[in-house]
């Protein structure tokens, strides 16, 4: 897959880290699916309502570090598990980024002003986001406004995003 | 060009370099718990691939919720005990032979200077103290590293921590490690692998050190990684001396990882500790970091002395030190949790674990547990631990409860007084 897209929800708070993300409790959970009703059930963000904020989502914009913490790759499957593809962030915690590509996943790294821009759309309107890998832009509609944003991926991202994951990257390369 | 000792490990370890930057290094060990490995395990299986690249690298135990407590958590150990059989894997390490992960493997004798090392666990860096690069990585990460012996990392920078002076008594080094997060932050080493260095490093045992290299991905360090020394020869020279003439030539062998003198460090940051003071965390980040003595006086409903942080045989001799003779007191409730049966059994032998219960501890067996919320002394909704585990967010020991980072000393000091306080190893060495 090489383009993701659907509506975005905005998280407006730095350091959200993998225990908000999926919290350890559902750590015994061997199926991916079963996480999916328990992202981010225990993220501290005032107004945010987990089940009413994240229903028709498929990308997350927020601010730096996220996904900090423990390695668990579950917070991506969590995310997925709910639609959500692609996170678009200023900066990200290692092991969640590298663990987003890994799953043929998108993380997305934006500077400050242009993350700030995204929050003030969203503010105004519901914002609905479109990412294509091979052309490294997204197009942003919200309300009656359209723009652009170009993005960088590694060549390592995006032949894992183009792969699938790095199983399949692996598997064909080693 | 210099190089630090993680480029030096990288270059000893690259098999491709695919993109410009991303380096696929080979690995020594591949370390398995069971929360992270099932899924990568099943989904082997489903591709048809249920292979392992080499039998004796790697290294499994059943530690974050055990004995299993319940049916899903039994399928876990399941999991991975059927498939350690199957591929004839050693050393996994079952119930009754099983401890905390950051604490066996290394006791174990599994960890060198110079290796690579990945495991499905955050802490994974732990084993940095020992001089090797080791990174914690997600379970698709773990699959591959399982099936192929390889894993991918970024060229990282090092940031050197040069930490001088000399501790006073009662500062440990959870107290360091506290004061390094707390000045660059929860970001400050994103991508970076931190070197500690230094006079007070020198003086550390391996259990300090490990104490240190655990905490570096609070920082978002990718690893923490001390020297290989004389001190390092020393702990290892029970695995290793069938290998080496004398403890010189294998510190001349490890002493290649060294760092050379011109290496180039993406910054260095010089911390004297002749002020430190015992430390303990607020709020929910492990960088919101201040004086106990600033704290003194919070209630605590529970304390936990354990982990792969803190749950070694020096923790649990400081923490008996504080407590013995005494008694916790009654509003709160004490746990100890020794990291490996290795540990257990020589805090038995000196009379420790007598030291806990005639204070009023709960002893438990060896296991990540309460860190991290899942068994083993979890909280209600809004109560309060003091804990030597290593991460302080929302939930993290309970669903609504709070978590106060430190030292085994200030933990056991915190047991006796019911609220955060001051180990009188410290306030009153005398």
């Amino acid at each position: 897959m090489t383009t993701f897209s659907g509506n975005a929800l905005c998280l407006d708070r730095a350091d959200i880290n993998t225990d908000e993300i999926i919290p350890a409790r559902y750590l015994t959970e061997i199926d991916k699916s079963a996480l999916g009703p328990h992202l981010m059930e225990d993220l501290e963000l005032e107004g945010f309502d987990p089940q009413k904020d994240l229903a028709g989502i498929d990308v997350l914009v927020t601010r730096e570090n996220f996904g900090c913490g423990s390695s668990r790759e579950h917070a991506p499957w969590a995310l997925e598990a709910n639609g959500i593809r692609v996170v678009i962030a200023p900066s990200f915690a290692r092991i969640f980024y590298q663990n987003m590509f890994n799953c043929g996943m998108l993380a997305i790294t934006l500077d400050r002003t242009q993350i700030d821009r995204l929050f003030e759309s969203a503010a105004k309107n519901f914002l609905h986001i479109s990412a294509d890998v091979d052309t490294e832009t997204i197009t942003v509609t919200a309300g009656p406004d359209t723009f652009a944003l170009p993005f960088t991926l590694s060549g390592f991202e995006k032949a894992l995003v183009q792969a699938g994951g790095w199983v399949e990257y692996a598997d064909q390369n080693y | 060009m210099g190089k630090t000792i993680a480029e030096k490990i990288f270059d000893d370890h690259r098999v491709d370099q695919p993109f410009a930057g991303v380096n696929v290094l080979r690995l020594d060990r591949v370390f398995c718990h069971e929360i992270t490995t099932p899924t990568a395990i099943q989904d082997l299986v489903a591709r048809g691939k249920d292979r392992v690249f080499d039998p004796g690298k790697i290294k499994a135990v059943i530690d974050h919720v055990t004995p299993a407590k319940d049916s899903k958590t039994a399928l876990q150990g399941k999991i991975l005990r059927d498939w350690a059989r199957r591929h004839g894997i050693i050393d996994f390490f079952d119930i009754g032979r099983n401890g905390v992960c950051h604490a066996l493997f290394p006791e174990k004798g599994f960890v060198r200077p110079g290796f690579v090392i990945i495991m499905g666990d955050s802490h994974t860096c732990t084993h940095g103290a020992f001089g090797a690069f080791a990174a914690g990585v997600g379970t698709t990460d773990l699959e591959v590293g399982i099936l192929k012996g390889v894993c991918a990392f970024k060229q990282p920078d090092t940031l050197k921590i040069e930490i001088t002076g000399a501790l006073q008594p009662g500062v440990f080094a959870k107290d360091v490690i506290l004061e390094v997060i707390r000045r660059i932050t929860v970001n400050g080493a994103t991508n970076q692998v931190i070197e500690f260095c230094g006079p007070v490093v020198d003086a550390m045992s391996m259990e300090a050190r490990m104490t240190l290299s655990n905490m570096a991905v609070e920082a978002g360090a990718t690893s923490g990684i001390c020297r290989p020394d004389a001190v390092t020869v020393a702990y290892l020279w029970p695995f290793i001396k069938d290998e080496y003439t004398d403890h010189k030539a294998a510190l001349a062998d490890f002493s290649r990882y060294l760092p050379d003198e011109d290496a180039v460090y993406a910054g260095h940051e010089i911390m004297d500790v002749t002020d430190l003071v015992p430390l303990t965390t607020f709020g929910y980040k492990p960088d919101h970091v201040k004086p106990v003595s600033d704290m003194a006086g919070t209630p605590v409903d529970q304390v936990y002395i354990g982990s792969c942080t803190n749950g070694r045989i020096q923790d649990l001799r400081v923490a008996a030190q504080v407590v013995a003779g005494k008694k916790i007191a009654d509003s709160v409730r004490a746990i100890v949790s020794p990291a490996t049966p290795d540990v257990f059994s020589q805090a038995m032998e000196e009379g420790l674990i007598k030291i806990f219960m005639d204070a009023g501890f709960c002893v438990t067996n060896p296991t990540c547990g309460a860190c991290l919320g899942m068994s083993n002394g979890v909280l209600a909704s809004g109560e309060v631990a003091a804990a030597t585990t290593n991460r302080n967010f929302n939930g993290r020991m309970g669903k609504g409860g709070m978590v106060h980072l430190m030292s085994p000393a200030t933990a056991a000091a915190t047991a006796l007084s019911g609220t955060i306080a001051n180990a009188s190893l410290f306030s009153d060495p005398a």
